[in-house]
């Protein structure tokens, strides 16, 4: 699992290591301002809703929405060769922020905007689990 | 002495534009962007009956050093320059900043050059030099899932806009086929086979929801565009062209995909260079709009009140946006069949179109032309002749 892995991952960094450790624990976890109360998806220094610094790495919901889908067929990136044709979901988070993702138990025909989602972390290397979304079904707990 | 405030009007002088479909068909991995700029350079001060010593201002864009392209170009001592990055948004900043320089008394006659060699070096848009930085961009979790290139992030919009407004699939082919059309009677376009509804729905998925010919081509070309003042504009050899009003506003979030589509940037756009033109959508006898992918278009065509919203899909049919229809669109055949010089040429385009020097595709009795780029700087021109 580890040491072959091949498709390009986020840099893990001091600033952004809160997310991925988190990830690692099954937890979506965000920046949100204590001046504000903004959240906000990358990482950064100070919010950029208040520029304030008093920043505070908490989890969300981890529920959301597909906001809109594509179904990728272009080979760009050599490492999804394979998976081609595949489909990227837009999902925008309960707490505001939009996620760029895949989407985990459902086939690219299955998905439509605005169907309910939630976070499913696939763990691809020792240091990074990627938040990935599977679709929230009317009986699901 | 301090410093005057001209009240100068700026108007565009000349234009330039090299020969798209023969550079098309001729690839040259040896060809120069900058070169291209001067080609385009030369062809616009030929057109304007100015002298290259007359340019004390130079903006470059998409080349991205002004010192390599002043010196390539013999400008030695110009008053002002600067180098714009090569992303379409600048256009209209680029035109719109030679205005400004020009009416500020910072230089008198302002060559504004762009230089494209993107087709003859196998340059490409979208793949994993994305996102590369330092920092925590969105282009770098973005690959993790595959997410790459503009096309797939304006095909994110137009999947959300046919869930909203039930634009079927097709809804864009009068779109493709319009500039296809157009570029036929373009003779330096590089595309100008003509293109069904059949083709296009039979050509395959970049990425679904868009097809091959909802995106723009890569190309090699060049365009220049000059300005300089009313003044000095009357004794030129082509009639001045005035740019009645600009506006811009950005929509500056870590991703091209914008919930809105753009529109409230666009609207703002919209409010401004039609109240500064005294005009409306309906008045406006051509209007060029940045297609680096064809649901822009639509976006473009809403948001700046040509068609209502949700509505634009079914407005472009039955020949509305042709050269003889009510609002003729991309009359030189666009990003997807002239050529994609990032909304250069389709400014020039809208210049050209008022000058009633665009040959066999001339709208008949063009008064008033409109540029429209809708992307994260959205800016937009309506052009008169002097």
């Amino acid at each position: 699992m580890t040491t072959q892995y091949a498709k390009p991952l986020p840099r893990v960094h001091d600033l952004n290591r809160a997310f991925f450790l988190g990830a690692l624990d099954g937890r979506l976890v965000l920046q949100h301002c204590d001046a504000c109360g903004h959240v906000w998806f990358p990482s950064a220094q100070s919010c950029p809703k208040c520029l304030s610094q008093e920043i505070t790495w908490k989890p969300v919901s981890g529920r959301g929405r597909v906001w809109s889908w594509v179904v990728m067929h272009q080979r760009y990136i050599p490492a999804f060769a394979d998976d081609l044709p595949y489909a990227v979901a837009f999902v925008e988070l309960e707490e505001g922020p939009f996620m760029m993702t895949s989407i985990v138990g459902a086939e690219p025909e299955d998905l439509v905007c605005d169907m309910p989602v939630e976070v499913a972390f696939d763990q691809v290397t020792d240091e990074v689990a990627l938040p990935k979304f599977r679709p929230v079904t009317g009986e699901a707990s | 002495m301090a410093r005057t405030v001209s009240r100068q009007e700026a108007v565009v002088v000349g234009v330039g534009t090299t020969d798209f479909g023969a550079q098309y068909r001729n690839r040259d991995a040896n060809r120069s962007d900058y070169q291209l700029g001067i080609d385009a350079l030369k062809i616009a001060l030929d057109d304007a009956g100015l002298a290259k010593d007359d340019i004390d201002g130079v903006l470059t864009c998409r080349l991205p050093n002004y010192e390599k392209f002043g010196t390539l170009a013999g400008i030695r001592h110009p008053k002002v320059v600067n180098a714009y990055e090569g992303s379409g948004r600048m256009a209209g900043v680029v035109l719109q900043h030679a205005i400004t320089l020009v009416e500020a008394g910072l230089a008198t006659t302002v060559a504004c050059v762009y230089g494209n060699n993107g087709r003859s070096v196998g340059m490409t848009y979208g793949g994993e030099s994305a996102g590369r930085g330092p920092g925590d961009d969105t282009g770098a979790y973005d690959l993790a899932y595959g997410m790459t290139s503009p096309g797939a992030y304006v095909g994110m919009m137009y999947r959300r806009y046919q869930h909203l407004y039930g634009a079927p699939d097709g809804a864009l082919a009068p779109l493709a086929i319009n500039n296809r059309t157009n570029a036929a009677l373009n003779p330096v376009a590089a595309m100008t086979k003509p293109l069904t509804e059949e083709e296009y729905l039979s050509a395959r998925y970049i990425c679904d929801p868009l097809r091959l010919f909802d995106y723009c081509m890569i190309n090699d070309g060049g365009v220049a565009i000059i300005v300089t003042t009313a003044d000095r504009a009357r004794n030129l050899r082509k009639p001045a062209v005035r740019v009645i009003a600009t506006a811009g506003s950005a929509d500056l979030t870590g991703h091209y995909t914008k919930p809105d589509f753009f529109d409230t940037a666009a609207r703002d756009v919209a409010g401004r260079v039609y109240a500064q033109a005294g005009l409306g959508p309906e008045d406006v006898d051509c209007v060029q709009i940045y297609d680096n992918f064809t649901p822009i278009v639509l976006f473009s065509l809403e948001s700046f009140g040509f068609a209502p919203r949700g509505e634009g899909w079914q407005w472009i049919k039955d020949g509305r946006i042709g050269l003889k229809g009510e609002t003729p669109v991309n009359t030189s055949g666009g990003h997807t069949s002239e050529s994609y010089m990032q909304g250069w040429a389709l400014q020039v385009e809208a210049i050209r179109q008022v000058r009633g020097d665009a040959g066999d595709r001339q709208v008949a009795n063009c008064e008033t032309s409109q540029y429209i780029c809708v992307a994260p700087v959205v800016n937009s021109h309506v052009f008169q002749r002097a």
